[in-house]
């Protein structure tokens, strides 16, 4: 019965009863949804299961394949994982928003069409702004909003792509599109935008660290991967995402070094890890696409573990800026061990999870023979060995004693967090069942020699390189501060820039006004003259002067059509 | 009794109306105007089932033969827009009790209920009739009463709004009559299917122009085309909340009818789209409806002003439809139409949720009010995303219409400029939402409650079918789609 439901729908409607469940039956019908979704899961069958007509359009609900079923697996285990942590917390608002955003999440996987595919992507945008609202501040109300207006661009961007490829082919299937056409074009940015792309990557970690402790492990795990299934699905092979993923992996590395928010320096490593995955997609090898899923599969586990830890520092001290924190591994010993394993699989140590995943990407990239590639991926292997595998545990749990004592983390956080590092070892010791999720079959051996001493002698280079910046005293320490980042031009720059010229000398604003700069700025102030409540549009008219313009409007008409 | 449903569909509410006058009781003036809404809503669905299955029905009132005698005619056009407005005034009328009780003085609620009988009269007269001169014989009786209408609401402003109406209603009336008479000068019949047969010939004739000018110009003043909006922001602001859901959702959808009526069946597509530049007229005053429209509606801190203005930015969609002058266009301004009708409703419906407790609808006024009143804001919400054309809601629907319509005629800028005026949408509505579910309420506030039952009923009937039609659209498409292959099909 159960078969013939497309998946996703299963947390969606689960998610209309939790607000009338109470206590310990919520939970249990909360944790009970993925599992039941993740069983249903195994027993679908490949293929197109249910069409459905809308408008003059055959829609394709359901359509599974290795695709998407690999990523079917791992949501739904990231979707237990997460509500099993957060079953300390009891928001019904976070809980209802965050069911609805991995339900709608699971079901753009399945997707066989670019409508409904557009339908689950909308819903997962504004589930996921609740989310990020559901931090109750005033902060996570304003990077909510900034949240949902760049997810529903994305959105629009991907309705339109697939109106034109409509218009253009009549086709409204979801399926490899490439670059070469405007649907294609538009397609890409949308998924662009959610795979945060440099440049349009400031949303992540603008909203990601504002949610709750709670909530973040919900974001970090969905609206990302989902893009990147996006552009598996779509764009596999394009050589424009090699260098999209090379620059992804390398430059949110500085920003991770330098940034004192412990949930931003991850959501800044999300994004690095982003980037070896679009290398992947980039190279679109049958090993670079295994890459790319396995590397999703492991990754979503680890950044999950990671910002869980994070969480519950958060949770139980009530920060997670790295300047006030340290010593902490006295109070929280098992969130600390934890975390280790967390920052050990991101850093692809062997025997962790990340190690057989990245592995694969990097072997395809030597193996096509992208050896600038190949270096700039090997720098980002350090580089977030650096931030997230020692900054992360190094500033939370040890460094100098910030004094703070707190109790250990809840025991669902604890449970759902040794369930995660549980994972994240047994793959990196096991690799076998992932290998056998991938879409393509693996003929992959992971421990070889030469791999294992490359990555060690990389993991013990970069630890020697911290030990020593730390030691003489050359690391940047960690202040209370805010980097500025691409943002900075819409958030500050230009507000700013319009104010600065209401206040501009005469001649300064003349002077700008003949370089064209004043009507871009002044653009609002006349919106507002023109359309605010005093406008003449706006405005209540004389009853005379309503008569005058129907009167103008019947002589223009009877000028026009005989003379 | 089945032949006689043409008129009964008229004559009915016309009866009951001075009925209500000698009776004057409130509860029962409400309960004849409850019971005649319904029937109504019966009477045209079975015509519209009718005509989608035999074709049109005609039927000669009191046997005179047309052309001399007046004919109701109902095909699939007509139908379609019979069963809008009779839908809408199913669900207002019960929802009139106890909004019209709290926002009138008691002694003219009988009044009301005769004013408001009359002005559905009327409404379904224009459009079933096959008549002109009969057109504009309705269209007085629905004006008069909706300027009565208007005027009853609990503000000095709305004598004003309901004066202004009255002044520029007339002239429009008027124009329309000098249209209809110079056709009738040229051709000596007022029937709309032998107007067309004689005006056939007639086509280079100035006279013939000159009339088509004067009834478009007219009726577009009733229809509040941009730039002849201007009674329409105020008349459906200060009018009692009840008035203003039934005139937001039928009686420009009735002027736009009859103007479809005249252009396509009566003219003939030759005459207005070939022989004159009427299509890209048309689509600049709809993009400039749009724009400008939305973009007042953004800045208005009265939320039934705000609505108002975004009525005439949506009635710019519809225009937009038109203008393409193709099947696929005109299918999307028709099924804008019918969703407009529900969107636009389910806001006003709400905000008369608002009203009724609070006062008031100002946006400072509403702060907070998500919490108190969850059902009446979650209602409008649902509606506002129809609005702003999310999909599995209604508005989605027409919207993708209109986009494939645009883009079928290679006119992409159109088309992005559909897509980013539903932007400014989100913006107003937004800005209702944002404070109704994420300001305080203001400190003065005293508890207030959720809006009673019968009127939470008629808003989530209404919301409901937001969903309904946005997900199941092959009713409201099929008929939408043979209405305009109908009109069409006159040319092909």
């Amino acid at each position: 019965m159960i078969a013939s439901l497309p998946p996703g729908l299963l947390l969606i409607g689960g998610a209309l009863a939790v607000p009338f469940l109470r206590g310990w039956l919520r939970w249990a019908w909360m944790l009970a949804l993925p599992v039941v979704g993740f069983v249903d899961l195994i027993g679908l069958e490949h293929g197109a299961h249910v069409t459905v007509a809308l408008f003059d359009y055959e829609l394709q609900p359901v359509r599974v394949d290795r695709l998407s079923l690999a990523f079917g697996y791992i949501f739904y285990i990231a979707a237990f994982l997460g509500i099993l942590y957060a079953v300390t917390i009891n928001r019904t608002a976070e809980q209802v928003a965050a069911l609805i955003y991995m339900g709608s999440a699971v079901g753009a996987l399945f997707a066989g069409d670019l409508i409904t595919l557009f339908v689950y992507w909308e819903v997962t945008a504004v589930a996921s702004a609740f989310v990020v609202w559901a931090g109750n501040t005033e902060r996570s109300y304003r990077a909510g909003m900034r949240y949902l207006a760049v997810q529903v661009v994305s959105g629009v961007l991907l309705l339109s792509g697939a109106l034109v490829q409509i218009a253009e082919t009549g086709s409204v299937a979801f399926a490899q599109s490439g670059l070469q056409s405007l649907a294609g074009l538009l397609i890409f940015l949308a998924f662009g935008i959610k795979c945060a792309f440099p440049f349009l990557h400031n949303w992540l970690q603008d909203a990601y660290p504002e949610a709750s402790p709670t909530g973040t492990v919900f974001l970090s795990a969905f609206t990302t991967k989902l893009a990147v299934y996006g552009l598996a699905r779509g764009f596999a092979g394009e050589d424009i995402l090699i260098w999209i993923g090379a620059l992804m992996t390398a430059f949110p590395i500085f920003y991770a070094v330098i940034e004192n928010d412990l949930r931003r320096v991850l959501a800044y490593s999300l994004n690095n890890q982003l980037g070896f995955m679009v290398v992947g997609i980039g190279i679109g090898t049958e090993l670079s696409l295994n890459g790319t899923v396995a590397h999703a599969f492991t990754h979503i586990l680890y950044k999950s573990l990671l910002f869980m830890s994070m969480g519950a520092v958060l949770y139980r001290v009530g920060t997670v800026k790295g300047s006030e924190l340290g010593g902490l591994y006295k109070s929280m010993p098992w969130t600390a061990a934890f975390c280790i394993v967390g920052a050990a699989s991101i850093s692809a140590f062997p025997l962790f999870s990340g190690f057989v995943s990245k592995s694969l990407i990097m072997s395809a990239t030597a193996g096509e023979g992208l050896l600038f590639i190949w270096f700039v991926l090997l720098f980002a292997s350090a580089g977030v060995f650096h931030h997230s595998g020692i900054k992360i545990p190094y500033f939370a749990f040890f460094a100098h004693d910030s004094g703070k004592r707190c109790k250990e983390a809840p025991l669902p956080m604890l449970l759902a967090m040794g369930a995660t590092a549980f994972l994240c070892i047994g793959i990196g010791v096991w690799s076998e069942p992932l290998y056998a999720l991938l879409p393509y079959p693996v003929d992959y051996v992971p421990y070889t020699t030469a791999h294992v001493v490359t990555q060690l002698q990389l993991l013990l280079f970069s630890a020697l390189a911290f030990a020593v910046l730390m030691r003489t005293g050359l690391y940047p320490p960690e202040l209370r501060s805010v980097n500025l980042d691409i943002d900075w031009i819409y958030r500050r720059g230009l507000p700013a820039a319009g104010r600065a010229m209401a206040r501009a000398p005469a001649g300064l604003r003349d002077a700008l006004a003949a370089a064209g700069v004043r009507t871009a700025f002044g653009f609002l102030n006349r919106l507002v003259r023109l359309a605010g409540p005093e406008s003449a549009l706006a405005r209540t008219w004389q009853t005379a002067g309503m008569v005058g313009l129907i009167l103008i409007v019947m002589a223009v008409y009877l000028v026009l059509a005989l003379v | 009794m089945g032949e006689h449903l043409p008129i009964l569909q008229v004559i009915l509410p016309l009866i009951a109306a001075p009925v209500c006058l000698l009776i004057r009781h409130a509860v029962l003036c409400w309960l004849i105007a409850t019971l005649v809404s319904w029937v109504c809503l019966a009477i045209a669905i079975l015509l519209l089932l009718q005509a989608l299955e035999g074709g049109a029905i005609r039927y000669q009132l009191g046997s005179w033969v047309a052309p001399w005698g007046i004919e109701y005619v109902v095909d699939r056009l007509n139908g379609f827009i019979l069963v809008i407005v009779a839908a809408i005034g199913a669900v207002v009328t019960p929802y009139a009790l106890r909004s019209v009780a709290e926002e009138l003085p008691e002694r003219q609620i009988g009044l009301f209920y005769v004013m408001y009988l009359l002005c559905l009269s009327g409404l379904l007269g224009i459009t079933i009739t096959g008549d002109a001169f009969n057109v504009f014989v309705f269209l007085e009786i629905s004006s008069l009463s909706s300027y009565a209408l208007i005027s009853m609401g609990r503000h000095r402003k709305a004598l004003h709004a309901a004066y202004q109406y009255l002044v520029m209603g007339t002239i429009g009336a008027t124009f329309f009559l000098i249209g209809v008479g110079l056709l009738y000068l040229m051709t000596g019949t007022l029937n709309m299917a032998d107007l067309a047969e004689q005006l056939k010939p007639l086509a280079g004739s100035r006279i013939v122009l000159a009339a088509f000018g004067f009834i478009v110009v007219g009726m577009g003043l009733k229809l509040a085309v941009f730039p002849l909006h201007l009674w329409l922001p105020n008349a459906y602001a200060h009018a009692p909340s009840a008035v203003s859901v039934f005139l937001a959702g039928t009686a420009t959808k009735v002027s736009l009818y009859v103007v479809l009526r005249f252009i396509f069946t009566v003219f003939g597509f030759e005459f207005s789209f070939v022989g004159q530049p009427f299509g890209p007229a048309l689509l600049v005053l709809a993009i400039a409806g749009i724009v400008v429209c939305s973009l007042v509606a953004i800045y208005q801190d009265n939320v039934k002003r705000l609505l108002a203005w975004s009525s005439v930015a949506q009635i710019g969609y519809m225009l937009l439809g038109l203008s393409f002058a193709t099947a696929l266009g005109l299918q999307a301004g028709l099924l804008h139409i019918f969703n407009h009708a529900l969107m636009k409703a389910g806001l006003f419906l709400a905000m008369g949720c608002v009203v009724l407790r609070l006062g008031s609808c100002r946006i400072e006024a509403i702060a907070g009010v998500g919490r108190s009143m969850p059902w009446t804001m979650t209602g409008f919400l649902l509606c506002g995303l129809s609005l702003i054309g999310v999909p599995l809601t209604a508005g989605f629907v027409s919207k993708w219409y209109l986009v494939l319509a645009a883009l079928e005629k290679g006119w992409w800028p159109v088309a992005a400029l559909i897509v980013l005026t539903s932007l400014l949408a989100v913006v107003y509505i937004w800005k209702v939402v944002e404070a109704a579910w994420f300001r305080d309420p203001p400190g003065t506030a005293g508890r207030i409650g959720e809006a009673p039952l019968v009127m939470l009923v008629p808003l989530w009937i209404v919301v409901a079918a937001n969903l309904w039609f946005g997900f199941e659209t092959s009713g409201s498409v099929d008929v939408a789609k043979a209405a305009a292959l109908a009109l069409m099909g006159a040319v092909e």
